[in-house]
């Protein structure tokens, strides 16, 4: 594994590797990567990833904040409210609406990946009735626009239920929790069913002969060793799911894009000030998600090197 | 140990394994034409033949990995071509051992011996890792109970799959071209540990390709080819005289 550290060709390119002289005048289309990609890997503090975002990336968002900020204040002039008395006082406000998106987002990936395991393992039965209905299900939601679902759920939905006499009021975002948790199922039961299928037949067979029954084999041997390879995919989903959280704005879910919408209101609605601050809604999720997207390549490549 | 008869059917001096007019299709391909033996117990089989000949498809229908469309096998009285087989029952008496070892890689050693008794038999578990140290030791691989599948050599993990499949007190192991995936320095200790197995009195049915210990260890010989057994006998007789052509060349090209 150590042994292609510097060079991943075995002979020397005519050309292209010092001291060999070209066979030919011809361009020569050099490889894109030269470097040796099997052997990097992320940068540990004491064998943690390092989850820090690169300062030059955060340092791309703030110059962008800035500006936008001094060209909110360029075109204020000397009105009363700037940026600078107006942000700070609705932060608290904005940031709360934050903890919503994650809250939003938490709940639906677990909603999504219990379900999604279930539907997943559905997909690999040996009943044809329930595969093909775990199937139809997988394609359905997996290839429905979100805000749709989002919109769907919401209507279809009680927003009060009666349990015993009392009336119990349903929050919309946990609706739209659920709405969202859906796709997250859907593609979720794909990751699942695709580890399963890509664990060998020999490990399935050598169980039969050992009489574990199928759902021992599943459980005990097959998955275990799926679980490493679903994690990066997985993280992936969830990234992508953080991303859509701010949909639920659309639906009266007091999240942070609602949250920052009601802000600006608030402000009369001053266009100088609209910019910097879905500005500022654009760096906290990119700050919460870049980490995250990075330690799934981080993880992917780990993995693929040890597979 | 587990000799007396289940259903009152089977008694020792019966065939343990016996097997009837065995037909086999995938699809409109017959790779079973009619294969009928015996096996009594304490007995070592070999089946050799070209490849594609059915060698392997036969021994995967004894513990019913394949299923088969017609005639009979009867592990211990247990009717193998039977709808309602009981698949568990017979599988506790069959041991198989594959080409590819399949070892569980995401367990050590000895959870890879441990796993079938304690999850399937639901034996105690102290009792069954005593019994999974002895079998280590017995297929000489002390040392190596915490070592993972992927750092042992090819002919390591083919013993720990013998240890695991002993594991579960089978009265016959079915052995699949167990050294074909194996570099030549290892195949040997793994001969070795089947030969002690069959010295010990294990009722072994192998599918080979090594002539030298089918001629020391077995007691018959099958010869196979599309399907159908051409030829067999004991060793001796079986590699002197061999009448059929397709003997005659399978065996001038292996020897």
């Amino acid at each position: 594994m150590g042994s292609h550290t510097k060079s991943r060709f075995k002979r020397a390119i005519p050309g292209l590797d010092s001291g060999t002289p070209p066979m030919t005048d011809l361009p020569v289309l050099k490889p894109v990567f030269q470097g040796s990609r099997e052997t990097w890997t992320w940068p540990t503090i004491a064998g943690v990833p390092r989850l820090a975002v690169p300062a030059w990336m955060v340092g791309l968002a703030l110059i962008a904040f800035a500006l936008s900020i001094g060209a909110a204040q360029a075109q204020a002039g000397a009105a009363a409210i700037t940026f600078w008395t107006a942000f700070p006082q609705w932060l608290p406000f904005i940031m709360e609406g934050f903890v919503l998106n994650l809250l939003i987002s938490f709940f639906a990936m677990l909603l999504g990946t219990v379900m999604g395991l279930g539907l997943g393992l559905a997909q690999v039965s040996t009943l044809d009735p329930l595969r093909r209905f775990a199937w139809l299900v997988t394609q359905f939601f997996r290839n429905s626009p979100w805000l749709v679902l989002l919109f769907c759920f919401m209507l279809l939905l009680p927003f009060r239920v009666k349990i015993g006499g009392s009336e119990i009021d349903i929050p919309g975002w946990t609706k739209a929790t659920f709405a969202l948790s859906l796709p997250i199922m859907a593609n979720i039961a794909e990751i699942v069913r695709g580890a399963v299928l890509s664990i060998p037949i020999g490990q399935w067979e050598s169980a039969e002969s050992l009489a574990f029954s199928r759902r021992q084999t599943m459980w005990m041997i097959i998955l275990p060793q799926c679980f490493k390879r679903m994690i990066p995919p997985w993280m992936n989903w969830y990234a992508i799911l953080t991303m859509a959280t701010p949909l639920c704005s659309i639906l009266e879910v007091q999240e942070m894009m609602k949250s920052t919408r009601e802000a600006l209101n608030a402000l009369g609605d001053k266009p100088e000030l609209v910019a910097p601050f879905y500005t500022f809604v654009l760096v906290v999720f990119f700050v919460y998600i870049y980490p995250i997207a990075r330690w799934t390549i981080h993880l992917e490549r780990k993995f693929a090197v040890k597979n | 140990m587990n000799e007396t008869p289940k259903n009152g059917l089977w008694t020792p001096d019966q065939p343990m394994v016996s097997i009837k007019d065995v037909h086999k299709s995938f699809g409109p391909l017959e790779v079973l034409k009619g294969i009928s033996f015996d096996v009594m117990k304490g007995e070592v089989i070999c089946i050799i033949g070209p490849s594609g000949s059915g060698k392997s498809t036969l021994i995967r229908c004894i513990n019913a990995l394949n299923d088969i469309q017609k005639g009979s096998i009867k592990v211990e009285g247990i009717e193998v071509n039977d709808p309602d087989l009981d698949k568990l029952e017979l599988r506790k008496k069959v041991g198989m051992v594959f080409q590819q070892y399949n070892l569980f890689p995401h367990k050590t050693a000895l959870e890879n011996v441990m796993m079938a008794p304690i999850h399937v038999l639901k034996q105690d578990k102290a009792d069954v890792e005593q019994r999974a140290y002895r079998l280590i030791k017995k297929v000489r691989l002390e040392g190596k109970e915490t070592s993972y599948p992927g750092e042992l050599s090819g002919g390591q993990q083919q013993r720990v799959a013998i240890a695991r499949s002993l594991a579960m007190n089978p009265d016959v192991m079915l052995f699949d071209e167990v050294t074909a995936a194996l570099d030549p320095e290892t195949v040997k200790e793994v001969l070795v540990t089947i030969q002690e197995l069959a010295e010990d009195g294990m009722t072994c049915i192998l599918v080979t390709h090594e002539m030298g210990f089918a001629r020391e260890l077995a007691n018959h010989i099958y010869f196979t080819d599309r399907g159908v057994i051409v030829e067999h006998g004991p060793p001796a007789s079986f590699f002197a005289e061999a009448k059929d052509p397709r003997t005659q060349e399978f065996l001038s090209q292996i020897l």
